[in-house]
């Protein structure tokens, strides 16, 4: 645990320094960025203009929930589908040999090598709009309930980890897993709504099989005062089992893997 | 060939039949390439399924919550419009500007660019063909929709029957303005910034975020300006029976002078980039 924390700064401190070179792209990221920002909260305004809740919740904490999506997506695209594309690029060219031959937790190595420094942008601008969100609510959090936000963030980051590695496991058997990347990245937009709006088969879906309810939805409950200990504790099991079953997938994928290089 | 410097030749006078033999070449070509990779396929479709989902749900949502309708269109409407939207998007399904790139990128235009028609021509046959699978894959998805949110959809016998020609215009405008922003890949090599900017302004004006007539005022003013609307809420309304004879007459000359419009900026700016093209390798 502690080697690949490690690992995590010496590759992190490399693609920093590389993304340095580049500064322009910070600009071009933030435009990105404030445009995504525009059209969301544009769409927000459409939707609360003809009406004054949304599925229980609020303008306020709506854009809460806005929030939430946004710096998750941030992480995300900072520090895991980063990773994932290389390793996906790094079976179809073949090069995955050469870091399965090094001393190191393959799976650890394929998480940590990139970072796209400029996508943390988007972290910063989810917590603005967070703490705007939080004022406009007018409730004072407790520490308990920013504790537990916290733990649901970290928690939604690992689920989605998990989720993500286990569909990119697919590379050792197709080539083509670009679309479901794809479709994966497209189902995460749907967790810029609240869950509890979709009819109950998406909601199963948008839960345990794609769960965005759980990276989005369930750390924005515990910064309103909606969220359950329930709902945490079981929050907490399912990372725990879905960490393990991608570690389970990714061994057999392993195993699967026959090598492509020379 | 080491750079190809020469700005392309005009078109031969190729005979019409000429040109609809290459269309069905190129047509076919994608249609293999589709059939190949049915499970990318299926996910892809999930992928362009999802977003209207959200967009209905969100729309059924405050729908109910203010007794039925919103805007000027019953819960029933919201789902007949999101469906038909997918059936749409199907057939507006252009070549994005990151294929464009790509395509400059790796040298292929340098080789397209000695075959004796313009690549904009092969495009259209070959996404022309790209429909005929791709709605053949829609087709399930568009069945478990309306069962799932049984829409209302009432449109006269005439309505259905014009529905086709504005799918088919509205295929071609989104096509010829999708070209367009590809161009811009002569010019610079950063590119992601315009094409966002670009699909904001399409996902904002053309309808399909949200009908437009449930947008605020002034973005329904800004869309008039724009040829967003023509490729996704005017052939969804007109399916939807919204539409009546006047409207949908001159709905479909707005389509036709957008796609005119395109055709010969194309035609203007394709001079210029051809000029600034230098080809490396292949």
């Amino acid at each position: 645990m502690l080697r690949g924390f490690q690992l995590f700064g010496l590759f992190s401190r490399i693609s920093i320094l590389n993304e340095m070179q580049y500064r322009a792209n910070f600009f071009i990221q933030v435009f990105q960025s404030a445009l995504t920002l525009t059209t969301g909260l544009i769409v927000m305004n459409v939707v609360f203009s003809y009406t004054q809740t949304l599925g229980g919740w609020t303008h306020a904490e709506l854009l809460a929930i806005y929030g939430v999506f946004f710096l998750m997506s941030g992480l995300v695209g900072a520090l895991i589908f980063p990773n994932i594309w290389a390793f996906m690029e790094d079976v179809r060219e073949g090069r995955l040999d050469f870091i399965l031959t090094k001393p190191e937790d393959a799976q650890v190595l394929i998480s940590v090598r990139q970072l796209a420094l400029w996508r943390l942008v988007d972290v910063i601008i989810g917590v603005v709009v967070l703490a705007i969100a939080l004022t406009q609510i007018g409730q004072q959090s407790s520490w308990l309930q920013a504790l537990a936000f916290g733990a649901a963030l970290l928690m939604g980051a690992v689920i989605l980890y998990s989720i993500i590695l286990i569909a990119s496991t697919a590379a050792f058997w197709s080539v083509r897993v670009w679309e479901m990347m794809e479709m994966i990245g497209s189902i995460f937009q749907a967790g810029r709504w609240p869950v509890g709006i979709y009819p109950d088969w998406l909601r199963l879906g948008l839960t345990y099989l794609i769960p965005v309810a759980f990276a989005v939805t369930v750390p924005a409950e515990a910064l309103t005062g909606r969220l359950t200990p329930q709902t945490l504790l079981f929050t907490f099991f399912f990372t725990v089992f879905l960490a393990f079953i991608s570690r389970k997938i990714w061994f057999y994928g392993l195993k699967n893997y026959t090598g492509a290089s020379a | 060939m080491s750079a190809a410097t020469q700005p392309v030749q005009e078109l031969p006078a190729a005979t019409l039949s000429d040109r609809i033999k290459m269309y069905m070449v190129a047509g076919r070509q994608a249609i293999i390439e589709q059939l190949q990779y049915r499970l990318a396929n299926m996910m892809f479709m999930v992928h362009i399924l999802i977003e209207p989902v959200i967009y209905l749900v969100v729309w059924t949502t405050v729908s109910e919550a203010q007794g039925g309708s919103v805007g000027g269109y019953t819960t029933a409407q919201f789902a007949g419009y999101y469906i038909i939207w997918t059936l749409v998007r199907q057939f507006n399904l252009s070549m994005g500007p990151h294929s464009f790139h790509w395509r400059i990128k790796e040298g292929r235009l340098a080789a397209e660019l000695l075959r004796p028609v313009h690549p904009l021509q092969v495009d259209i046959g070959y996404y022309l063909g790209y429909k005929i699978p791709q709605v053949i894959y829609w087709l399930p998805m568009g069945i478990l929709l309306w069962l799932l949110f049984r829409p209302e959809v009432n449109p006269e016998l005439w309505q259905i029957l014009v529905f086709p020609v504005a799918l088919m215009l509205a295929f071609f405008v989104r096509f010829l303005f999708m070209w367009v922003l590809g161009l811009v890949c002569f010019w610079t090599e950063r590119v992601d910034a315009i094409f966002e900017l670009y699909f904001v302004l399409e996902l904002l004006f053309s309808g399909r975020l949200v009908p437009l007539s449930v947008m605020p005022a002034w973005a329904q003013t800004v869309a008039n300006f724009m040829p967003f609307q023509w490729t996704f809420y005017f052939p969804i309304e007109v399916l939807l029976g919204r539409v009546d004879p006047q409207a949908l007459g001159w709905g479909l000359l707005a389509q036709l002078a957008w796609i005119t419009g395109g055709y010969l900026f194309i035609m203007l700016v394709w001079k210029q980039a051809i000029k600034h093209f230098t080809a490396v390798g292949s």
